[in-house]
């Protein structure tokens, strides 16, 4: 461990920002080892972690801006993830669908015409 | 303008991320990353088949920040869902009908449904006019579809004008 | 005040990658397996970032950002291959 002190506020801030991250990210695993099927389990990491990982990272901004130089880049992490976040959640629910993966009883088919939506060029 | 910047907002993202990158501003490297910051578009222009403009700037960094505050909301929200004692979500495929047009403002909607309140856009039809989305705990499906329409289409088509 | 905070955050990362790494080896079908492996990447990236801070040196960012990055195409690619049953086509 080698960790500067900081001044009252930025270690409050920090350590609210880790907290709070964390708890997110731990949210995020707990739904996706809790919930009961595949499309709805994809809800949990694709929110809640990016969001807790954020966290985490937005806190290590505010510690390395205050201990060292400013220091801006771990916000492209941040950056990167939310971009890509929806993209992969996109692509697995296109996978869950393509496999026609098993949901809950109680999941409502709302479309008009369902076999638009097949994936066969 | 057009010949040298074919897409300003690219040349303005990289420019930004390679100073995010160097995580210093030095005069060396600013010149190095506009140099950049031009050549990368004009090289890659010829790949770029989707036009996009965006026509109202300070409108799109506003959707920025309500997208931001919603992401906060939604995870509350799915935080509570998770942590529910009682397992019984009500989940949907829900067929939502597009208003606006076009490659990009349809994927800028499709990520902002997948990063907000319970819902992931799963698949778009076939001719592009509706997107499917699966949402996690939905009592009033007509009601979701109407606040997405007017809190993110609207000010998408406004943005884009499409 | 932040030292708690970070072996907190340390623990609950822990906690989060062993629920992950159940639904790994529990599956039941294959994407909810690649769904488990992209939230791992993710979180371990976090650990990683944590790890700069318990150490005070920002060294790490580079393997986070690299992380980040190949992780993603990792997701997409053992998604696109459960889609087309090929990954370059």
């Amino acid at each position: 461990m080698n960790m500067t002190e900081l001044p009252g506020w930025a270690d409050w801030l920090v350590s609210s920002l880790i907290i709070i991250g964390a708890l997110f990210a731990l949210i995020g695993s707990v739904g996706l080892a809790r919930l009961p099927d595949f499309m709805a389990r994809l809800h949990a990491p694709t929110k809640s972690t990016t969001l807790g990982v954020g966290g985490v990272i937005l806190g290590s901004i505010v510690y390395f801006s205050v201990t060292a130089t400013f220091s801006w880049h771990e916000l492209l992490i941040t950056i990167f993830l939310f971009l890509t976040a929806p993209i992969s959640a996109h692509l697995l629910a296109k996978a869950g669908l393509h496999l026609e993966l098993k949901r809950v009883e109680n999941t409502r088919d709302l479309r008009a015409q369902p076999n638009q939506y097949s994936d066969e060029d | 303008m057009n010949k040298i910047l074919p897409a300003p907002f690219l040349s303005l993202f990289l420019l930004v991320f390679w100073l995010l990158l160097q995580n210093t501003i030095t005069p060396g490297l600013v010149v190095l990353g506009a140099i950049l910051a031009v050549a990368i578009p004009l090289y890659t222009n010829r790949g770029r088949d989707f036009p996009a403009t965006i026509r109202k700037p300070f409108k799109a960094i506003e959707y920025f920040f309500l997208l931001l505050v919603d992401i906060l909301i939604s995870n509350l929200n799915i935080a509570a869902i998770i942590l529910m004692p009682s397992r019984r979500i009500k989940p949907a495929l829900i067929e939502y009908p597009l208003d606006i047009v076009g490659e990009v403002p349809i994927t800028v909607l499709a990520s902002t449904i997948s990063l907000t309140p319970g819902t992931i856009t799963a698949e778009i039809r076939r001719d592009g006019r509706a997107l499917m989305i699966h949402a996690l705990n939905v009592d009033d499906h007509e009601k979701l579809i109407a606040s997405i329409k007017q809190r993110y289409e609207m000010r998408l088509k406004e943005i884009f004008k499409c | 005040m932040l030292v708690f905070a970070v072996q907190f955050a340390f623990v609950a990362f822990s906690v989060a990658l062993l629920l992950n790494l159940w639904r790994l080896f529990r599956g039941p079908d294959l994407p909810d397996r690649i769904l488990a492996l992209d939230t791992i990447y993710i979180n371990s990236l976090a650990l990683l970032v944590l790890f700069g801070i318990w150490h005070g040196t920002a060294f790490y960012f580079e393997a986070a950002l690299l992380i980040a990055m190949l992780g993603f195409i990792g997701t997409v690619a053992a998604a696109k291959f459960l889609l087309r049953g090929d990954i370059i086509e």
